[in-house]
């Protein structure tokens, strides 16, 4: 400080491109080059290695990228507009929504494009999360954790529904290939819609300052002349197309936008702004390590991602608990 | 000028606030006292438009709280509810901060962070500016919140039981603060209070709810009498001169 005053200046501007970030950014990008680079075929050798390259390593790593960040997102978001640590697409029963929708265009229309798909996984997505936030609003629970509990008992109805009319229709197998979240069928030619999640990525980063006012409540957004009711409108879609998307193109994806937000806020706080850089580095980080294990466990076969993601989920979700205890 | 027109709003059945016609002038403290449930937290929380009015006009500086759009309104009144719990981690400028929201939209500039930390060092939080909220002390967290809602600059301040759960020696400093908040900061400071000596001492105008209705409106010499208090609170309050002023005695 060379003022006389002793003013911190402004803190938040300029921040976005720390030395530790850089660190984190090379970490997640070496994973990224790895999980390139992994794979039974030999892309290096075989005559038509760069061809195959092109069509699974290149589309797969980049969903990872893509979904990753998303549902990390997706989680901050939702966790600011609830007040509540503990709920995520998967906690709330947004994922089944997005299924339930993918299920009903896929019996409506049959042969409906990915496009298609996409819109009736949004539209249900959206629909239900705001179900679950008109339904929190109601009811104003105080208890931090009976609100992730009543998002995973509407999932449950919901993806019963979806079960019940999967056996109806002779859509079960369909329904199960896409519960287990995963990149393996991730191919050329099927994946680029996921892009839109990027642009749904743009928008939340604009709106940032926006979500964290709301994260305070609805009083203290009202005091600075915040609508609160746009944000949470705005939020939900955002979500809803986030959630909704990725669901399509790669299934569910348990526990990510749970553990990342988590963990960025206990090192770092909560201004949005500058943490979510961090949150989509570390979904990406996550997402990744997760699909090369399960590339690697049982090479040259897969397991899905989102067994273990599931996994290293529940545990984490357990630590978050007792540290939630502890801490009062 | 605050002013409250016919102002009336209903809950389930018997409980009804209103109609209520009051008038609090520019500048200067002014206490709501009242018995429990006589509705002086739903009168400031509907001046602050929080709560949706069922009859009646509220003007601020003569805006229509209710036509105003919320965001204009934002920099002329600022309100602060008694809870306040907040599960997002911020530090105490990065709360304070936020009370720049109406002028920044978010992005701060140079004279933002500089009312930001006058504000803190206004409530003696400079050496706390970099603290998470969640590691200070009660009356530490009530005065980063005084903070926010005074970084909001605005010439109405509207507080809710700011005293709840502070001790007498923060409860004190908190009345000095929002004494020079009206003082030397010139603004015009409503307080919800539960002390009735609090608002003898520190208030420049008192307002007395009772059942929904305004009972009293004064100044604390003409409201700090037995007779006064003994009707508004229904229990028998005798007034004796203490050393600095007028003080009540219900126990």
């Amino acid at each position: 400080m060379t003022t006389e005053t002793p003013v911190p200046q402004a803190r938040r501007g300029g921040r976005l491109l720390d030395g530790k970030l850089l660190v984190g950014t090379a970490v997640v990008g070496a994973l990224v080059v790895l999980s390139l680079f992994t794979g039974v075929y030999d892309v290096f050798g075989a005559d038509d290695g760069g061809e195959m390259f092109a069509i699974t390593r290149v589309p797969r790593t980049v969903a990872l990228v893509l979904a990753g960040a998303a549902m990390a997102m997706s989680g901050l978001v939702m966790q600011l507009l609830t007040q509540n640590r503990f709920v995520e697409p998967t906690t709330t029963g947004t994922t089944e929504w997005a299924g339930l929708g993918l299920l009903t265009v896929m019996v409506l229309v049959p042969g409906a494009s990915i496009g298609a798909r996409m819109l009736g996984a949004v539209l249900a997505a959206f629909v239900g999360t705001m179900v679950f936030f008109l339904f929190l609003r109601r009811v104003t629970l105080r208890s931090s954790l009976v609100v992730p509990i009543i998002g995973i008992m509407l999932g449950a109805v919901v993806s019963a529904v979806s079960t019940f009319v999967a056996l109806q229709t002779d859509m079960l197998q369909n329904l199960g290939v896409w519960f287990a979240g995963s990149f393996t069928s991730v191919l050329r030619g099927q994946y680029e819609l996921l892009w839109i999640v990027a642009l749904a990525a743009v928008a939340v980063f604009v709106a940032a300052d926006r979500f964290t006012v709301a994260g305070l409540g609805e009083e203290v957004a009202t005091n600075v002349g915040l609508d609160y009711g746009r944000v949470v409108l705005l939020g939900t879609g955002l979500i809803a197309v986030a959630t909704g998307v990725v669901t399509v193109v790669v299934g569910n994806l348990p526990f990510l936008g749970l553990i990342v937000p988590n963990v960025v806020s206990m090192f770092r706080g909560d201004d949005l702004r500058g943490n979510l850089p961090w949150v989509c580095l570390l979904g990406v980080g996550t997402v990744t390590v997760c699909d090369l294990i399960g590339r690697v466990v049982i090479m040259p076969f897969e397991v899905p991602v989102s067994l273990i993601l599931g996994v290293v989920g529940a545990a984490v979700f357990v630590l978050l608990l007792l540290r939630q205890r502890r801490h009062g | 000028m605050i002013t409250l027109s016919g102002v009336r709003k209903e809950y389930s059945g018997e409980v009804a606030i209103g109609p209520v016609d009051l008038r609090i002038p520019r500048g200067g403290v002014t206490a709501l006292v009242g018995p429990n449930g006589a509705g002086k937290s739903t009168l400031l929380t509907m001046t602050g438009r929080l709560l949706g009015l069922d009859a009646g006009v509220i003007e601020i500086a003569g805006h229509d709280v209710a036509r105003t759009p919320s965001k204009d309104l934002a920099k002329v009144v600022s309100v602060l509810r008694q809870e306040n719990h907040f599960v997002t981690r911020l530090t105490v400028r990065q709360l304070v901060a936020f009370g720049r929201f109406p002028h920044s939209r978010g992005r701060l500039t140079a004279a933002d962070e500089e009312v930001v930390s006058r504000a803190i060092d206004f409530l003696d939080l400079g050496g706390l500016e970099n603290r998470y909220l969640d590691q200070l002390s009660g009356g530490q967290r009530q005065r980063a919140y005084v903070a926010m809602v005074l970084s909001q600059e605005t010439e109405y301040v509207l507080l809710d039981e700011p005293l709840n759960n502070l001790d007498m020696r923060h409860s004190a400093q908190m009345m000095r603060h929002l004494r020079r908040v009206a003082e030397e900061l010139e603004r015009t400071v409503v307080v919800v209070l539960h002390d009735i000596n609090f608002a003898g001492h520190y208030a420049d105008r008192i307002c007395a709810v009772k059942d929904g209705a305004v009972v009293e409106f004064g100044t604390p010499e003409e409201i700090m009498t037995g007779e006064v208090l003994t009707r508004v609170f229904e229990t028998p309050v005798t007034v004796v001169d203490g050393p600095r002023g007028p003080l009540a005695v219900y126990y």
